[in-house]
């Protein structure tokens, strides 16, 4: 009998449909990755396990845990089977703690809310699992707060809590997804070793294809809240039945052609740049310390050249990026765009703020919702002297939305009218819409499904044909710098570790976080290209 | 956390400063002079200049300054103009007043509120939520004179089970004089409680949407056990903010509560000294207030870091 089973399992939400008669099994021991999009209903399967669905959820199939059929469970059954027979992890390690209760209290409760020791034994369980999860209490004692700990550390404590009454079954909804590839990857195998060890069975929601060919056993293919495909790893990755599986694959290994780059000529020059923050004083009168975001950090980036910046949260990425736009000054060193300094006496330079513009991470924060797309995208005219108006501003606008694959119709429409990937191409039009000579990419196709953001990079590649454009590219996601830069950029802890061409520094890497970082990146296994 | 501590006392003292001299600045600047208003129009001038000296007007403003300031930190709030009696009894015995009815208030409308705000949290969009929030709607809308009249009307006059008014002292014991402060205080509370329940609902409800509240329900508790055990102490801190605010609130402007219930509290002995240019009374009682005020800040913010351990480690 399979530790879980489900079967035909159906799901709406009110009055839509999100899951579709959706079947797979786990087996004790084995790791099933369910796999797919945004909207798939992947993360929905996995709260159906749980019956933690939204109001208004109905469902109609069978899921079976252990031979119990979980859908006829009353809510008290069910309160005795979340966290002592199923644990979960959950994507947001930063949120998923209480920030008030210690971890060891946040741990204990999973065993003391289920009554299955006294609280000297529970305690004593407590230490056991954050130890085994890389939390030893000399270390990291029971006392400690969330906001004491990393990200990592957090996941950390929530698998702990996950594991602490030993479930037969651990469901991980994209428990990665939200840390850097290091610490994905000790996550990963942190995951893959409980199973070993406890003989758990594991469901592993992802949207991330390289992180389930490494680790599942399974693979289910979920489109629309249907299952497309199914079947063993290895078997299902060289031999991929259905279009959407194809697409899938191809697009999280999605490759671009840049065209090629001019003769070197700087256009932005960074000269030993560095950036403090102050910190909080550790006593009243005590002098305040000082912590080094960027340090002396320099590069030049060459006019019609597509730059990477590459490295883990907190490496002052974000940092210099701001430095660059003149959002920030620098403490020392020197920035300039074209011969002339980004910051002039204390004050940013408007001759050369109009010269870059960025384009961020979030298709969802980062528009106002009470206007319309053309005074979004025409927001950078107020840097020019003489802003284009009437029909010329016209113009200028539908070509734009042309140039980034809108219709010129979508000029007076809001932002709420499209999806997350129509507004990045937005926010490209956006940037664009001066004809800048630089624009930064901050993670700007961090928040995108594989499919969509294939699209992003093809439409970058077709902009620079077409525009000559010059870029800086941050990410923390190796596969696209490695396609969509000429050059890249290896910060760590405010230094620039490596530099060189794309291809090479990924090829043979010389510094050794260089090569940490590019072992610990999960890769698609090259046996399925061919058949895409 | 001691560190926390001594931060913000030291705040409190430095708003302690900033406001003597404040309060001070501005009764100075205000016209009439209290002497010639005591002995009328036609006062002889060696009259009125004895009474200046006497009263202590006619030093230099930077050493009145430092003499008010140095005498209430003796507990010497010096000598009402008006009643020839010293101030620091005068505040003493509407102190007795007024303190232990904002405390009262203050008690009854947190006991209203909260499980009030946290039985409509936890019923959202149901019928028992909908009731609580007319309910609070209407707290808020009715303005507390007429609940304090409608209460004597009920209570008193009907019932008889009140007193309409007056103060009973506490000589009689703490019974008596709690039960001569009930129909103000419920007066008093009402609306605050209003108020505060529907700030307890709210920040209990963006609780409930917090990813550790799932976490919570994924470990195995029911939605009743994540709400009292992880959702009432994080959805404290906007809460205790709403209450310090309260608290100053019914200390002071408490006057037209008391006015109804001919309650010899603060709020009316600063409209008396007022309409009568006492201005030594007026000063004192406003920096008393100031100083409860700031006070209740301190307490609020201590007890944002014992509910918060971010705060207490953040300084």
């Amino acid at each position: 009998m399979s530790l879980l089973q489900i079967h035909n399992l159906s799901l709406a939400i009110h009055d839509t449909e999100v899951l579709k008669e959706v079947s797979l099994t786990i087996e004790p021991g084995q790791i099933v990755a369910v796999t797919g999009e945004s909207g798939s209903g992947k993360s929905m399967t996995a709260l159906a396990v749980m019956q933690l669905l939204p109001g208004g959820a109905r469902t109609s199939g069978s899921i079976t845990l252990d031979g119990q059929e979980v859908l006829e469970l009353a809510e008290p059954q069910m309160c005795a089977l979340r966290g002592a027979s199923v644990g979960m992890v959950f994507q947001e390690p930063m949120t998923a703690l209480n920030p008030v209760r210690t971890i060891g209290d946040q741990v204990m409760e999973t065993i003391l809310i289920h009554k299955a020791m006294p609280r000297v034994q529970a305690e004593e369980r407590a230490r056991e699992v954050l130890t085994r999860v890389g939390l030893p209490p000399d270390r990291f004692p029971l006392g400690r707060y969330p906001h004491e700990l990393s990200g990592g550390q957090r996941q950390r404590v929530v698998i702990a809590m996950a594991i602490a009454l030993r479930p037969k079954l651990l469901i991980a909804d994209e428990p990665t997804t939200a840390l850097d590839v290091t610490t994905q990857a000790q996550i990963l195998d942190l995951l893959k070793g409980l199973v070993t060890e406890y003989g758990v069975g594991l469901l592993m929601i992802t949207h991330d294809l390289a992180v389930v060919a490494d680790l599942a056993d399974r693979i289910v293919v979920m489109r629309y809240g249907e299952v497309v495909e199914t079947g063993p790893t290895r078997r299902l990755l060289t031999d991929m039945k259905h279009p959407y599986t194809k697409m899938l694959f191809e697009a999280s290994d999605h490759q671009v052609n840049l065209p090629p780059t001019p003769d070197p000529a700087p256009l932005l020059t960074v000269d030993k740049v560095v950036r403090d923050y102050r910190l909080a004083r550790t006593r009243l009168f005590a002098k305040p310390g000082h912590a080094r975001a960027v340090d002396h950090v320099s590069f030049t980036l060459n006019r019609g050249e597509r730059l990477g910046l590459v490295g883990e949260s907190g490496c002052g990425k974000s940092t210099l990026t701001r430095a660059i736009l003149g959002l920030e000054e620098a403490q020392s060193g020197q920035i300039l765009l074209d011969g002339q300094p980004v910051f002039t006496g204390h004050r940013p330079n408007p001759d050369v703020r109009r010269k870059m513009q960025v384009v961020f991470q979030d298709p969802f924060g980062s528009f106002n919702p009470r206007h319309r797309v053309d005074r979004l995208i025409t927001e950078p005219f107020h840097l020019l002297d003489t802003p284009p108006k009437g029909a010329e501003r016209r113009d200028r606008v539908a070509e734009m939305l042309t140039a980034v694959g809108l219709s010129p119709d979508d000029a007076r429409k809001y932002i709420h009218e499209f999806s997350g990937g129509q507004r990045q191409r937005i926010a490209i039009a956006r940037a664009l819409i001066i004809r800048p000579e630089l624009i930064l990419f901050d993670e700007a196709v961090s928040a995108l499904d594989v499919s969509v953001r294939a699209q992003i990079l093809d439409l970058l590649a077709e902009l620079c044909e077409a525009y000559d454009l010059t870029y800086l590219f941050i990410s923390h996601d190796l596969s696209v710098v490695r396609t969509i830069t000429d050059r890249v950029l290896v910060m760590q802890a405010g230094r620039i570790v490596e530099q060189g061409v794309t291809g090479q520094v990924f090829d043979s890497p010389q510094h050794a976080y260089t090569k940490a970082l590019i072992t610990a990146a999960p890769r698609l296994p090259d046996l399925g290209r061919g058949v895409a | 956390m001691l560190r926390y501590a001594l931060k913000r006392l030291l705040s409190l003292i430095l708003s302690l400063a900033v406001a003597s001299l404040v309060i001070f600045a501005v009764i100075e600047v205000a016209p009439g002079d209290p002497a010639s208003f005591m002995l009328g129009v036609n006062a002889q001038p060696d009259t009125l200049a004895a009474l200046r000296a006497e009263l202590g007007l006619d030093v230099s403003k930077p050493q009145r300054y430092l003499a008010w300031v140095g005498g209430m930190l003796t507990g010497d709030f010096g000598t009402s103009y008006t009643y020839r009696t010293p101030v620091s009894d005068m505040i003493a015995d509407r102190l007795w007043v007024s303190l232990p009815l904002s405390l009262y208030a203050l008690t009854l409308s947190t006991a209203i509120a909260f499980p009030a705000g946290i039985y409509a949290a936890a019923r959202r969009g149901k019928p028992g939520d909908v009731a609580v929030m007319g309910a609070t709607q209407l707290g808020v809308a009715v303005p507390n004179f007429w609940f304090a009249m409608m209460l004597v009307l009920i209570f008193a006059i009907n019932l008889r089970w009140f007193n309409a008014g007056g103060f009973a002292g506490w000589e009689g014991g703490l019974w008596t004089g709690l039960h001569s402060l009930t129909l103000p205080a419920i007066a008093l509370a009402l609306p605050q409680a209003a108020i505060l329940a529907r700030v307890m609902r709210s920040a209990l409800l963006d609780i409930l949407g917090e990813d550790f509240m799932r976490t919570a329900r994924a470990k195995g508790l029911s939605r009743r056990q994540a709400l009292w055990r992880h959702g009432v102490r994080n959805a404290l801190i906007p809460v205790l903010t709403i209450i310090g605010l309260q608290f100053s609130f019914l200390l002071a402007g408490s006057i037209i509560i008391e006015q109804v219930f001919y309650l010899p509290g603060l709020g009316r002995l600063v409209f008396q000294a007022i309409s009568s240019r006492d201005l030594i009374v007026v000063e004192s009682v406003v920096m008393l207030l100031v100083f409860a005020v700031i006070t209740v800040n301190f307490l609020v913010d201590l007890a944002y870091a014992a509910v918060d351990p971010r705060l207490r480690s953040r300084t």
